[in-house]
Formats: C-alpha cells, structure tokens, sequence
C-alpha cells in the first residue's frame, strides 16, 4: 500500500485474474485474464450462460477455490487496498464473511438442514467478533432478521432452513451476509430458485440494504432484466473471459458484441406477440477444456466470416475507453449490423 | 411426539410377536419333519413309554400347537407352571422353557452368556466407530494421495477377510509368536476390569477390524458428499475455521447416516456373533446358539432367537428415535 497514493484504488479491483482447473480430462480454462472494479455504494452486474465463468470469478473472490487442491489462481484482487491472491489462507478467512459476503443461489441447499437458522446467524457473527458472548449474538442475529423482513425474528431464530418458505429463506441467507456488515456483497443468482412475485421483493431488500450500509454489491445473473434494474456496470463473459463491459445503460441502449445481441434477443418481452420466437443464441457454450481458436464466439456468430479469417484466428482484445469490447468487427461494422440487423427484431 | 413413540412401541411388539410365532412353529415343525418326538430329547430314548407320556402331559406336548404357543407366550409374560399331577416344575417369565439336553431353565442360561456377548459387541463397537470413522474422514479429506488409497486398500482386506481368518491370524501373531496377549479366557468384568480388558482386546480388534473397514468406506463417501454440499461452502464463505467446516457442518451430515447402520449392527451382533465367539472360545449368546444347533436342543436355538430379534427390533426403535433428534427435518414429518 503507497501511502498518499493521487488515485485511490475502488473497493474491489481485479486485474488479470485467471482460475484454471486440472481434472482427468485436461485443464479447464475457466476464467482467463479477466479483469473488472466495483466502487462502494456500486453495483456490478455479471452476465453470462452457464460455465462463463461468473461463478467461478465470484468464488475466486472469496478465495473460496483454495481448499480445492486442483484449482490455480493467479493475476490479483485487491479488496479495500488488500491484495488477496497472495495474501495467507489465514488473512482471506477473516475477510471471508467479514468484509466480503456472499448470497448463494439456492437458499435451502445453501442453508445446513441440521443447524437452526438462528444459530447459523450466529455462527456468522461471533465468527468475526470473537469477544461478543451468545446472547449479544443472538440479539444481533434476531436484528439482523428483522432488518431483511422477517415476521416474528425472535420465533423464527429457532426454526430450521426447510421449515421457512423460499423467499423468507434467501431472505434469512441475506441477513446471514450482511450481520457483520460487509463493504462488499455478492450475489450469485439470488433469485433463480424463487417465485417471479418473491423475485421482485428480494431485489428491492438488497437495493434498500446497499443504500443504507453502502456496500459495493456484485450481481451475478443470467437474468438480464436483474441487470437492468440493479447494475450501473455491466460485465458481460462467455468461455471464461470478459468480452463487453461497461456503464449498463450503455451496455443496454448500444450492445457492442454479438454475443451481447444475441442475450437481449433470448430475452423475453411482454410487448411482443407471444406468438413470435425469441432468438437464443444458436449453438452451445464451449468447452472450457478446449476452447475454440481465435475468438471463443466464433463457431457461434453470425458475423465471424465477415472479416476475413481474423475471428478464427486471432483472440480479441477487449478495447474501447467506458464501453469496451473484444471483437475482432470495426466499430462501424458493428453498428451498422446492429442498427440494421438486430435492433429491428429485438 | 408421544403418539409416535407408542406407535412405534407398539409395532416393536407386534414384531417380536410373529418372530415368537414363526420360530415357534418351526419349533413345532422339525420334530415332525425329523421324525424325532420332543418328548424323546427331554428324557432320552431309553425310558419306558408311561415316563414319556407323563412328559408329554407335563409339557403340554398333547395339546393342539395354538394352545402350546399360547401358553409359550403366557410363560414369557408372567411366566407358567409344568405340572403332571403333583409333579411341579415352576417356570418364572421369562419362560423359555427347559433344554433337552441340560434340563436347565433357557432363560437364566442365555441371561449368564449375556456379558459375554455384551462386553464383546460394546467393545468392538467403541473399537470400530473409532477406527473407522477417524480412517473414513482423514481418507475423505486425502483423496487420491497414498494415504487415502492405503486406507481403502485395507479397508478393502477388512471387509473381505472372514473373522474365522483374520481372528485366527491375530491369535497366531499376538499370541502364539509375539506373546503380547494371553490366550482368550473371559473374564467377568465385575471380577477383574483389568483382565477382562487384557482377554477380551484380541476378539475386540478382530471384530472392530470387520466393521471398522465398512464404516471408514461409507464415512469417506458420506464426508466427500457432503464436502460437496452446497451449506459447507456457505460455511466456508461466513469466513469458519476449516476446522470448524469440516468437523462441525461436514461431519454433522455426513455421520448422520452411520447412526442407522451402527444402531442395526449393534442390535445384531448383541444376538450373538456367532464366529468370533467361536474363534476366541467365548461362551456367549452365539457361541450358545451354535452348540445347541449341533445338538438339536431346540429351546435354546429357540432362546436366542428371540433375544437375537428382540435386540433387532429395539435397536431399530432407538435408531429411529434418535435419528429423530439428529435430523430435525424428519423430527416433524
């Protein structure tokens, strides 16, 4: 840490940060070089399909990979002017939890069947603030449930994950992150496994709780309405790097990668005749074990043969000054595409 | 909570009732299928024909086979009288009758080969939850490397080897060539703790060995499973100690399964383990049941059986109670 440093670094910042796993099958490549920041009081979204990598980059975060003996971590993240890749197994523990917390996806499977919620709060706390005796914990704990909406917290403390409904439960995980605080959340598809009304209300509690401690938040999601109504910034991956990241409303109004073009064409609206077809993305995502030469989008993109044979060659490198991309198209092919081909059936 | 303890007690009893019927009516069938008369195997073949009708109406050996196992059943509950006129044999409950060859009272026999079979199945017990458990989750936490494949490979051996080899081996090394144990005499524990421990510590570890290999290989599984689960990385992310992750939220899950198995184990071998009783020379409950089967003396074949069920079926009642406890999500189903 420089002392009197001019440009104080954000909260989080991760700069080239590349996970890879050695299984039986070959090396999976599951995040490459990829870099992104969040400032406090932010929030950044992750999109993606399945096995592009956000997940893996959040837990990589959390130092979570460490205890797996096969996975390798490099490149850096600093959280509040802490670099963690280096830092001791030990130094990553106590932030665990403490400065950086994480809502999983499924709440009940997150949540131990055997401990009570309550005692799970607990755990949490006194975890991190070894001095505090259980029943401060516990007033803490039963705070912290009344804090996210849950009726009747002092009854509920003692019930198990399985006896609370789906939203109450994430609802309780939330409570379980946020007790000690944390500067920086992250929210791995926090609403996949809940109801479309529950959805709603989970999200408007995790806005109310960033603007009242001033958490930078990490949204992962392949929700891209998620993203819209919670991001500022966008970071879009697919195969394991980031191919477009930016301002979300930047992102959203002028999308610069096809790939991008192609998520917003999947999405469905309630403007459009039911009867029309959305637009997937045609194909699947890549192996992480053998990723296709050249851009990793290319055996998927429509557009790939329009520029030579660069896309099959050539990895792009993500440029632009806000909004940036990594497409081997120029700028004003891309606009054009999208202007022409792809607004109109959006 | 209460209605479901005495639902359970209930179909515990109902249990033990139609083992009681089947073993007896087998009771009552091999005579008839062997062609031997009961009469016959109490008093012996030689005695003169009015003898062995007075033991047939003492017995009660002329009455239809309800009423005889009717009155079995009275003489288990509150117990029953023999009686031939003024020739009476009083039978305290619970009356399992008398042995052919012996004319003792079943009961108080089997009831003196209970520490036996007691000190031997509890000891192999602590033996094997121990050895097995600790091997299982070292092993699970090692996975892949030379240790865990070590484990496994002797797990392996443990599972496969029979008691009547492995106890054999072990008494050939500890006692015969090394001479670091005494050859098996059993010692009641009330006589001398210390020497019961010493006599009993090679059937104990030949036993304990059996288990122990099943036990660490379905700890392994069970730990690696949970490892996987998704609340050991919710743990692991509210920052806990990886002492903490794996011998409180790992361990918890991922030993809750043992209880079932350890519960029905326990409730056999109190019935009686056969081979080990009979390798180390330990006159217990199977080493009972495998001299009366080779002499035919069916009360007692008929004794054990029903303490052997007894055990299985009570067992089975505390596992589910317990597991009650353990595992709150089946506690309110």
């Amino acid at each position: 840490m420089s002392i009197g440093a001019t440009n104080p670094r954000p909260y989080l910042e991760v700069k080239d940060l590349t996970v890879r796993f050695e299984t039986d099958d070959g090396i999976v490549q599951a995040v490459s070089d990829s870099a992104f920041s969040v400032e406090a009081g932010k929030t950044l979204g992750i999109v993606g399909e399945s096995g592009s990598g956000k997940s893996v980059t959040s837990l990589a975060v959390l130092g979570l990979h460490r205890t797996r003996s096969n996975a390798k971590v490099s490149g850096e993240i600093w959280l509040d002017n802490q670099e963690l890749v280096t830092a001791s197994d030990e130094q990553v523990r106590l932030l665990r939890g403490g400065k950086m917390a994480m809502i999983f996806q499924d709440p009940l499977s997150a949540m131990h069947p055997y401990f009570t919620v309550g005692s799970q709060i607990v755990e949490a706390y006194r975890v991190h603030h070894p001095g505090v005796n259980k029943k401060v914990a516990r007033e803490r704990a039963i705070d912290m449930l009344a804090r996210v909406g849950i009726p009747q917290p002092e009854r509920r403390f003692n019930d198990y994950a399985h006896q609370f409904s789906g939203g109450m439960r994430q609802r309780a995980m939330i409570a379980m992150a946020l007790v000690n605080d944390p500067k920086l959340l992250i929210a791995d598809e926090p609403t996949t496994a809940l109801d479309v009304t529950v959805q709603a209300q989970i999200l408007d509690l995790i806005r109310d709780l960033q603007d009242e401690f001033g958490s930078a938040v990490i949204m992962i999601t392949h929700d891209l309405g998620v993203v819209a109504e919670l991001a500022d910034d966008v970071l879009v991956m697919y195969g394991g790097k980031v191919i477009e990241k930016g301002p979300a409303l930047e992102v959203f109004q002028n999308p610069q990668h096809p790939y991008t073009w192609g998520l917003l064409g999947s999405m469905p609206r309630l403007d459009r005749d039911v009867r029309e077809r959305l637009n997937p993305v045609k194909g699947s995502p890549p192996s992480l074990i053998n990723l296709p030469s050249g851009c990793a989008f290319h055996p998927r993109c429509p557009y790939a043969g329009r520029n030579g044979n660069r896309s099959f060659n050539e990895v792009p490198v993500l440029h632009g000054d806000v909004h940036k991309v990594a497409c081997h198209l120029p700028q004003e092919a891309r606009t054009e595409i999208f202007q022409q081909e792809v607004l109109p059936n959006l | 909570m209460l209605a479901y303890l005495i639902r359970r007690l209930f179909n515990a009893v109902l249990t033990l009732l139609v083992v009681t019927a089947v073993t007896f009516g087998i009771f009552f069938l091999v005579p008839k299928a062997t062609g031997s008369d009961p009469a016959l195997l109490y008093i012996g073949k030689t005695s003169d024909a009015a003898s062995v009708e007075g033991i047939r109406v003492k017995m009660g050996l002329n009455d239809p086979i309800v009423v005889q196992y009717g009155k079995f059943l009275k003489g288990l509950v509150v117990g029953r009288d023999y009686a031939n006129g003024p020739d009476v044999n009083h039978c305290p409950a619970p009356c399992l009758g008398y042995s052919f060859k012996t004319d003792q009272e079943v009961t108080p026999l089997l009831l003196g080969d209970l520490p036996v079979t007691l000190s031997l199945a509890l000891g192999a017990a602590v033996l094997w939850l121990i050895m097995g458990i600790s091997t299982g989750v070292i092993s699970a936490l090692r996975r892949g490397t030379v240790l865990d494949r070590a484990v496994m490979g002797g797990a392996l051996a443990g599972v496969s080897l029979p008691i009547y080899f492995t106890g054999l081996l072990a008494s050939a090394i500890f006692v015969y060539w090394l001479g670091w144990l005494p050859q098996g005499q059993y010692v009641p524990f009330t006589e001398n703790p210390g020497e019961w421990f010493i006599q009993l510590l090679l059937p104990w570890i030949t036993l304990a060995f059996l288990f122990a290999a099943t036990y660490a290989r379905l700890t392994r599984a069970n730990m690696l499973e949970t490892l996987g689960e998704d609340y050991v990385r919710t743990a692991r992310a509210k920052g806990l100690r990886e002492r903490t992750v794996i011998g409180k939220h790992a361990l918890r899950s991922g030993l809750t399964p043992i209880v079932t198995i350890f519960g029905l184990d326990l409730g056999a071998l109190l019935g009686g383990a056969v081979l080990t009783e009979t390798v180390f020379n330990l006159r217990g409950l199977g080493y009972q049941a495998l001299t009366a089967i080779r002499g035919n003396d069916l009360p007692i074949i008929l004794g054990v059986t029903l303490i052997a069920a007894f055990f299985i079926v009570f067992a089975n009642l505390v596992v589910d109670l317990v597991y009650g406890f353990i595992d709150p999500r089946v506690r309110l189903a």
